[in-house]
C-alpha cells in the first residue's frame, strides 16, 4: 500500500480499532500517529523526488471516478498534521486519562481525533469538489465533538454555535458545487482548470468561498472560534486552532489558484484581503483584553487566520521584482504550517500549567516559569513563530509575503503585516510576563519531564521550518498553481 | 407526457406541489410552536420526496423521504420531548428587527441568484458516454448504486464513517455520571396498549421490507442507506415497544455492530489494494459480490447507527419517560395518540 493510501485509511482504520478496544485507544492512538508521520514523510520524500503523486480511487478516472493526489502542498499539510496528531496523543495520554477526564472524555476522544485526522488527511488530498464536501463534513462533525467534549454548559452552547456557522457554511459550498456540476459535468479540480468558463461560475466560487470563509472563521464570521476553542480540554483545543481551519483554507486556495483562477475579480480579491486585514487587526486587540491564556491563544488564532487571507490580493504582481516566484503564495503555506505547529504547542502549553496550576488565569499562571522551564521555554518559541521574528516559520512566512507585497507596490498589507506583528507581541507578552514573575505564589502540582518535552518539540519544528526552510520551500514548489506564480 | 390531457394534467400536479412545498415550507418557519414547525417540516420533506418522484429521481426520492422527512422527523420530535421534560419547550419568539431581515435578505439573495443560474445553466445532459460505457463493467444495474459503491465509493464509505462520528458526538452529550447506563431513555409500555402491539407487528414487516430495498438496490433503486433507515426503525419501534432494552455502550455488540459496515468496507478496498487492484478497485467479475457484501455490512450498521442517534447518549434510570397514560420518550406524538 502506498503512504498516500496508507494517509487515507490509516486514520479511519485506527478509529474504528478503539471503538471495538475502548482500553487499547491511547496505544492504537499514539501508534497510528507514529506511523503517520513516517508514512508522511515517506510522502513529502517521494513528492519531493518524483513530482506529484496521484492516484484515480477505485480504478476510474475522473470525471467518473475522484483523484486523490499529493503535490507538495498536500505533502507538507499531511506532515505537519501527522506531527501535530503525534504530540495531541501523547498529551492527551495524560490530560485525558480516564482518573483525569472522566469514563466519557476517555472513550470518545480517541475515536473523535483519529476521525479528524482521518478527515485532515482526505481533505488535503483530494481533488474532487464533492469529495472536499464529505471530508469538510466528517471533520465539522468531530471539531463539534471535540468542543463539546468537556460537558459544561458554556462549552455545550460553543458548540452548537460552531455547529450552525459550520452547517451554514458546508451548504453554501454545496451550492456551489452543485452549480460547477451543472456547468461542467465535471467535479475534478484538474478537469475543471481545463474547463470552458460557464455563466455560473463566479456565483458558484463565489458561494463556495463565502461558505469555506465561515468554516475557517475568517472576520466577521469569527464569533463561533474563541468560545469553542478555549472551552475545550487543551489537547482538543490544539487540533480545532492548529489543524482545523487549514482544511477550509486548503479548499478555498484549491479552488481560487487551481480550479478557477480565471474566476478572480479583482473586488472579490481585494474584499477577501479587507476581511483578513480586518481579522489580524480585530483578533489582536481582543486577544490584548482577555483575562484568561486560552481565550488570548484563541483570539491569536483568528488574528493569524486573518493573514492568510492577504494571499489572494498579494499573490503574483511582478514576476521579475520577486525575489523567489510565488512569493507571497509560498509565504501564505508557511503561515498556516508554521502556525499549526505553534499554536498546538501553545494550547498543550497551556494544558500543562492548567494541570500544574488548576486554571488559566493570567494570575493563576505567575511565576511558573521556575517549576515548569521547559513550558515557558516551547510558549516562548512558539510566541516568537507568531510574532513572526526570525529565524522561525513565521518569520519566512511574513517575509515572504512582505516582500511581495513591497514588489506588487500594495505597501497597504505590508504595513497590516507588521502591525499584525507588534500586536502580536503585545497580547503575548501579557501571559509571559507573569509566567517569568520571579514570585511564584503557589506550589503547582509537579509535571513531567517528559510530558513538557511534548510542546517544546513541536514549537522547535515551528522554529526549524524557518531555520531550515530551503526542503519545504522546495517541496511547496512541486505541482504549484501557474496562478501562485502570475497572481489571480 | 404523451397527449395533451395527461400533460396539463401532469403541470396541475407539479404546480399544486410546488404551491405545497411552498407553503409547507413557510408553515414550519412562521409559527411559534416547536412542534407544529417540526410537523410541518416533516409534510415539507414528504413533499419533496414527491417532488423527486415527479423528477424521476426515484432513489433520491426514497432517501428523502426515509432520511430527511422520515429519520430526522423522528429525531426533531425526540429533542422535542426531551425540552418538554426539560420544562424548556417554550414557544419560540418571534424574530424581529435585523436578525430577521439580515437572514431573509440573504435568503431571497440565494434564491434569486439559484433562478438565475437556472436560467443560464445549460440543461441538464443524460450521463454521457463515460458512464454508459463504465455501468456494464460496474457490476450492478443500478447507476446510482454503481456511482456510489463503485465510480466513487470513497465518497459513500467516508459518508457511512461521518454518521458514526455524528453518533459519537451525541454519546459525548451525554452526563458524566451516566456513562455506563443503556442508551436514551427508560420505556415503560402498558401490557396490551397500542405501542406493545405496535412493537409485535411492525418489526417483522419492517424487516422485511429493509432487507428488500438492501437487495432490491443493486438493480433497481433502493440501496443500504435507504434499507438501513427502514431498519433502524424496526430497531427503534421494538425498543419503544420493550419488546428489547437498549444496550449501553460498553456493550461490544453494539461497537462491533457499528463499525462492521466501515471496517468491511474499508478492509474491502485494503485487500483489494494488498492483491495489487488498487485501494476500492474492484475486479470486474467479483464486483457484484463485493458490493453487496459491503452493502449488507453497511445496511446494519448504518440501521444501529441511526437508532442510536435517536435513542441518544447513556441516560441513567432517574431520565425514565414516565407520566401520561402510555408514557414514551419521544415525543408529544406518540404521548398524544394515546
Amino acid at each position: 500500500m502506498s503512504a498516500l493510501v496508507l494517509l487515507l485509511v490509516l486514520p479511519l482504520a485506527a478509529a474504528l480499532a478503539t471503538l471495538l478496544a475502548p482500553r487499547a485507544a491511547p496505544a492504537l492512538t499514539l501508534g497510528s500517529a507514529a506511523a503517520g508521520v513516517g508514512a508522511a514523510l515517506r510522502l513529502a520524500q517521494t513528492v519531493a523526488q518524483d513530482g506529484v503523486q496521484a492516484i484515480a480511487l477505485a480504478g476510474w478516472a475522473p470525471p467518473l471516478g475522484i483523484t486523490v493526489a499529493a503535490d507538495g502542498l498536500a505533502a507538507a499539510f499531511v506532515l505537519m498534521t501527522a506531527l501535530v496528531m503525534l504530540a495531541v496523543a501523547l498529551a492527551a495520554k495524560v490530560d485525558l486519562a480516564p482518573g483525569r477526564a472522566g469514563a466519557r472524555v476517555a472513550f470518545g476522544f480517541w475515536p473523535i481525533a483519529l476521525l479528524l485526522w482521518g478527515a485532515l488527511n482526505a481533505v488535503f488530498l483530494s481533488r474532487d469538489l464533492f469529495n472536499l464536501y464529505v471530508g469538510i463534513e466528517l471533520l465539522t462533525l468531530a471539531a463539534v465533538a471535540l468542543v463539546a467534549l468537556s460537558g459544561k454548559p458554556g462549552a455545550l452552547v460553543a458548540a452548537m454555535r460552531y455547529m450552525i456557522f459550520a452547517l451554514a457554511g458546508s451548504l453554501l459550498y454545496l451550492l456551489g458545487v452543485v452549480l460547477v456540476y451543472g456547468g461542467h459535468g465535471t467535479l475534478d479540480v484538474g478537469l475543471l482548470a481545463a474547463r470552458t468558463p460557464a455563466a455560473t461560475d463566479a456565483l458558484a466560487l463565489a458561494l463556495m468561498s463565502a461558505g469555506l470563509a465561515a468554516k475557517t472563521a475568517l472576520f466577521p464570521f469569527h464569533v463561533w472560534l474563541p468560545p469553542a476553542h478555549a472551552g475545550a480540554p487543551a489537547p482538543a483545543s490544539a487540533m480545532l486552532s492548529g489543524l482545523v481551519p487549514k482544511a477550509s483554507f486548503v479548499i478555498l486556495i484549491r479552488l481560487g489558484f487551481e480550479a478557477m483562477p480565471d474566476q478572480a475579480g479583482a473586488g472579490a480579491l481585494l474584499l477577501l484581503g479587507l476581511m483578513g486585514a480586518a481579522a489580524v487587526i480585530w483578533g489582536s486587540l481582543r486577544a490584548l483584553s482577555q483575562p484568561r491564556l486560552k481565550l488570548i491563544v484563541a483570539y491569536s488564532t483568528v488574528a493569524q487566520l486573518g493573514y492568510l487571507f492577504l494571499v489572494f490580493p498579494l499573490a503574483g504582481g511582478d514576476g521579475a521584482a520577486q525575489p523567489w516566484a510565488a512569493g507571497a503564495w509560498t509565504g501564505a503555506m508557511f503561515q498556516a504550517l508554521s502556525h499549526g505547529l505553534a499554536k498546538a504547542a501553545m494550547f498543550l502549553c497551556a494544558g500543562l500549567w492548567v494541570m500544574a496550576a488548576g486554571g488559566d488565569r493570567l494570575t493563576d499562571l505567575r511565576g511558573l516559569a521556575r517549576p515548569m522551564p521547559m513550558t515557558a521555554m516551547a510558549f516562548g518559541l512558539a510566541a516568537v513563530t507568531l510574532m513572526g521574528l526570525p529565524p522561525s516559520g513565521g518569520f519566512t512566512a511574513k517575509y515572504l509575503m512582505m516582500t511581495a507585497a513591497f514588489a506588487s507596490g500594495q505597501w497597504g498589507w505590508a504595513l497590516v503585516l507588521a502591525g499584525g506583528g507588534l500586536l502580536a507581541a503585545g497580547y503575548l507578552y501579557r501571559p509571559m510576563a507573569e509566567v517569568f514573575a520571579r514570585d511564584c505564589p503557589v506550589t503547582p502540582q509537579p509535571v513531567a519531564r517528559a510530558w513538557q518535552a511534548v510542546p517544546l518539540a513541536l514549537a522547535l519544528a515551528a522554529i526549524v521550518l524557518g531555520l531550515i526552510s530551503a526542503p519545504p520551500f522546495d517541496l511547496l514548489q512541486v505541482g504549484r498553481p501557474a496562478a501562485a506564480e502570475v497572481g489571480l | 407526457m404523451t397527449g395533451t390531457m395527461t400533460g396539463a394534467a401532469a403541470l396541475l400536479l407539479d404546480l399544486l406541489l410546488v404551491a405545497l412545498v411552498a407553503f409547507a415550507g413557510w408553515a414550519a418557519l412562521a409559527g411559534r410552536g416547536v412542534f407544529r414547525a417540526v410537523v410541518f417540516f416533516i409534510a415539507y420533506g414528504l413533499l419533496v420526496a414527491l417532488g423527486w418522484v415527479r423528477l424521476g429521481a426515484v432513489n433520491v426520492a426514497l432517501a428523502e423521504a426515509a432520511i430527511g422527512a422520515g429519520l430526522t422527523g423522528v429525531l426533531l420530535l425526540a429533542t422535542v420531548g426531551r425540552l418538554e421534560r426539560a420544562g424548556a419547550a417554550r414557544d419560540v419568539p418571534p424574530v424581529r428587527g435585523a436578525a430577521a431581515w439580515v437572514p431573509a435578505l440573504a435568503g431571497l439573495g440565494v434564491t434569486g441568484a439559484l433562478v438565475w443560474a437556472w436560467f443560464a445553466l445549460p440543461l441538464p445532459e443524460s450521463p454521457g458516454p463515460a458512464l454508459a460505457e463504465a455501468l456494464p463493467r460496474s457490476g450492478v444495474e443500478n447507476p446510482v448504486t454503481a456511482v456510489l459503491l463503485n465510480f466513487r465509493s470513497w465518497d459513500t464509505l467516508l459518508e457511512a464513517i461521518v454518521l458514526l462520528a455524528a453518533l459519537l458526538g451525541v454519546w459525548m452529550l451525554g452526563r458524566d455520571g451516566d456513562w455506563d447506563a443503556p442508551l436514551g431513555l427508560r420505556q415503560h409500555v402498558r401490557p396490551g396498549g397500542v405501542m406493545a402491539g405496535f412493537g409485535r407487528v411492525l418489526p417483522p414487516l419492517g424487516l422485511l421490507v429493509g432487507v428488500w430495498l438492501l437487495w432490491a438496490g443493486a438493480d433497481a433503486p433502493g440501496g443500504a442507506f435507504q434499507g438501513g433507515t427502514v431498519l433502524a426503525a424496526v430497531i427503534v419501534v421494538a425498543l419503544m415497544a420493550g419488546v428489547a432494552t437498549p444496550p449501553g455502550v460498553s456493550a461490544l455488540p453494539l461497537r462491533a455492530a457499528l463499525v462492521l459496515g466501515p471496517g468491511v468496507f474499508l478492509g474491502a478496498g485494503g485487500v483489494l489494494a494488498a492483491l495489487g487492484g488498487g485501494f476500492l478497485t474492484l475486479p470486474e467479475a467479483q464486483a457484484k459480490v463485493v458490493i453487496v457484501a459491503i452493502e449488507a455490512a453497511l445496511t446494519l450498521s448504518i440501521a444501529v447507527t441511526l437508532a442510536g442517534l435517536v435513542l441518544g447518549p447513556p441516560t441513567a434510570a432517574n431520565g425514565t419517560a414516565e407520566g401520561g397514560a402510555e408514557p414514551n420518550a419521544n415525543g408529544p406524538a406518540a404521548g398524544r395518540r394515546a
